[in-house]
């Protein structure tokens, strides 16, 4: 009753709204100017280049993290590669500890919090700044990404808090908490508390409005324009009955159909491969070139740099430590094996997924070449490349898909929708998590956050592209800059594990099951 | 040695005439019941974060919860009976189960019920009883 009741009162706005059209863009666009002046300071500071370049420290920290890591495990993700899938297969798990949380379904619950706009959306931005280049150096960042995440995840079963109930809470805040005590070193308690509130910062932000803005995008794109707050209070409702109003089914539907709707995705993308196959070789060709000679994008090689980076960290949270509190619901005594699980995340996530999206627009010809010179041609402003109908984000994404067969386009916007949601209630999720570490557990605090979660929803639906996308960035790489630190202080404690368990294989002490 | 007969057992009608069969059985060849209960799972499936969390307290739960309203009882109905019999929870697919306890437990064979499903439903989803038949490490009897 109270739920139509709901309904009708959101039709009757939406009615309202759709009648008072100038009215409402308004509200758009107060919400946009708002949101731009409140945020620009926390996204300059975070993507400030290194004086005298124009590269920001941010990205360097990222990649040199997962690069060290990759060195200091002695590259565990190409070694280790084989034995995560037989773990993820459940090779070696007890039949005891059936009913348990598998390392299958660890891992599927913490790719659906990943796999979302970013490979959509975050990926047609990349390509339209930095070029057929920047998708070369978001799969390495992909493949080097996999280090970070087996490092935090490991962290994130070892020290995760186990309670009375049986219930479990884990996560860098944990980590943070308890490794640097039990090493000695200072400052855990105050790196703990940073991390989550920028772990809520990126909730709000990367987890929710990015998500709700790019649905937005995607929904006008296929049934014409209309404004953004419409379809943010329409998601921050279904957001609310669900995260709120505990209507699980919602969310079991979601995480059902999700997994499906992204085999779809990457069955879809490699249709127009293959009906495109003597485009591939071109493809790979225009991303080598791009990787390192820039062909004309905004920033050359840098920029392509700069920007297959920055995606890739933003679609596998490589570092970021988001992953590692969903991974930490495992039953697993060693919790090196979730590292070593976790570590096919960004695998699937940027080298399978993203490389799709990227491959997808680079083939369709979404970019405008001069034909006489090789080179990109760049919008006005000279900061993105020319797109056939002027097309960005996600709409770039689209009009790839739909250029090859039109009705590609209503998949494209139901992956999106679904993406966008089942994303949206997993950093409720990290973010409530974040929240109940600073405020302590409680019915009031914890719908405290969840209504100023949804309020953001209707906000990034609203705000335009460039607003919203940075300040996503700026929240979820501001996690990675505590995250990694204490990653740096912690990364012996995962080499000891990894030692242990290591021998133990070797010596058949840990034997298969299956 | 004694051997063990394994009953595959859901509180269902069909179980229970399965349970009476086995009982009836290992009385008059001094055999012992072992009560099977498998609670149907997939390491396989999708969760929400929030499933993932409570996911052990809810086993815990399930797993007393069995043993109080299914099994509990019906081993004091085989104790009154004068038969020798213990039980085994577990979770996974159920034929795969019961084949995995008969062969671990060396038993005779292994009792299980017809749930006369129609046709169409066991070829669809295919039927514990029938996938026993095939898959079983021991003689199999299914009780209609």
């Amino acid at each position: 009753m109270k739920n139509t009741f709901q309904m009708s009162a959101l039709a009757a706005t939406a009615l309202a709204a759709t009648a008072v059209p100038a009215l409402s863009q308004s509200i758009d666009e107060k919400v946009n100017a708002a949101f731009s002046s409140s945020t620009g300071w926390f996204v300059n500071l975070i993507f400030s280049p290194f004086p005298g370049t124009s590269f920001p420290w941010i990205v360097a920290w990222l990649v040199v993290a997962a690069s060290i890591f990759t060195i200091y495990f002695g590259l565990i993700q190409f070694k280790a590669f084989g034995h995560s899938i037989s773990l993820v297969k459940g090779d070696y798990s007890d039949p005891n500890n059936a009913g348990e949380v598998s390392h299958f379904q660890a891992l599927a619950t913490a790719l659906s919090g990943t796999v979302g706009l970013g490979n959509i959306a975050g990926v047609a931005v990349a390509v339209g700044i930095g070029g057929p280049g920047a998708t070369f150096w978001m799969i390495f960042a992909g493949l080097l990404g996999m280090a970070s995440k087996f490092t935090e995840c490991t962290l994130g079963v070892k020290y995760r808090n186990e309670y009375a109930d049986g219930s479990v809470s884990g996560g860098p805040m944990y980590y943070i908490t308890k490794g640097f005590e039990e090493r000695g070193v200072p400052a855990g308690k105050f790196l703990a508390v940073l991390f989550a509130i920028f772990c809520i910062l990126g909730a709000f932000g990367g987890g929710n409005m990015f998500q709700a803005n790019q649905a937005h995008a995607q929904i006008t794109n296929v049934v014409g324009d209309f404004p953004g707050w419409i379809t943010g209070v329409i998601f921050a409702g279904i957001v609310f009955a669900v995260i709120v109003g505990g209507l699980k089914s919602i969310a079991k539907v979601t995480e059902k159909v999700v997994p499906i709707m992204g085999v779809l995705y990457v069955l879809t993308a490699l249709v127009i491969l293959l009906m495109n196959f003597n485009m591939i070789g071109w493809a790979f060709g225009e991303i080598f070139r791009g990787a390192f000679t820039g062909a004309g994008v905004a920033g050359g090689v840098v920029g392509a740099l700069i920007q297959g980076f920055k995606r890739a960290a933003f679609s596998n949270e490589a570092g970021v430590g988001s992953a590692a509190i969903a991974h930490s619901a495992v039953k697993t005594n060693e919790p090196v094996t979730e590292g070593f699980v976790s570590l096919l995340e960004p695998f699937i996530d940027t080298v399978v997924i993203c490389t799709m999206t990227a491959l997808v627009i680079i083939i369709t010809g979404q970019l405008v070449m001069d034909p006489n010179t090789g080179m990109y041609l760049l919008d006005e402003g000279a900061s993105t490349i020319q797109t056939i109908d002027g097309n960005k984000g996600v709409a770039l994404t689209s009009a790839a898909f739909s250029s090859a067969v039109p009705a590609f386009k209503y998949i494209l916007a139901i992956a999106v929708i679904l993406f966008a949601f089942s994303t949206m209630i997993s950093w409720s999720y990290y973010g409530l998590k974040a929240w109940t570490f600073l405020f302590g557990e409680g019915k009031t605090k914890e719908l405290v956050f969840k209504v100023i979660f949804c309020i953001f929803v209707v906000i990034g639906a609203a705000a335009s592209l460039g607003p919203v996308i940075d300040f996503s960035d700026a929240a979820i790489f501001a996690m990675a800059v505590v995250n990694i630190t204490a990653l740096y202080v912690l990364m012996p404690i995962v080499k000891e594990e990894l030692k242990s368990y290591q021998s133990r294989l070797k010596s058949g002490e840990i034997k298969k099951f299956h | 040695m004694t051997k063990t007969i394994v009953v595959g057992y859901d509180g269902s009608k069909s179980a229970e005439r399965a349970l009476e069969f086995a009982a009836a059985r290992a009385k008059s060849q001094g055999e012992t019941v072992t009560v099977a209960h498998v609670l149907e799972w997939s390491p396989y499936t999708f969760l929400t974060p929030e499933e993932l969390e409570e996911r052990h307290a809810r086993r815990t739960e399930e797993m007393a919860r069995a043993e109080s309203m299914v099994i509990a009882p019906v081993l004091e109905k085989l104790a009154a009976q004068g038969v020798d019999a213990t039980a085994d929870i577990k979770y996974g697919h159920i034929a795969d189960t019961i084949c995995q306890i008969a062969s671990d437990k060396d038993a005779a064979q292994v009792v299980i019920g017809r749930t006369g499903h129609s046709k169409l439903a066991s070829r669809l989803f295919g039927s514990v009883a029938g996938t026993l038949a095939q898959a079983s490490p021991v003689p199999v009897t299914i009780v209609p």
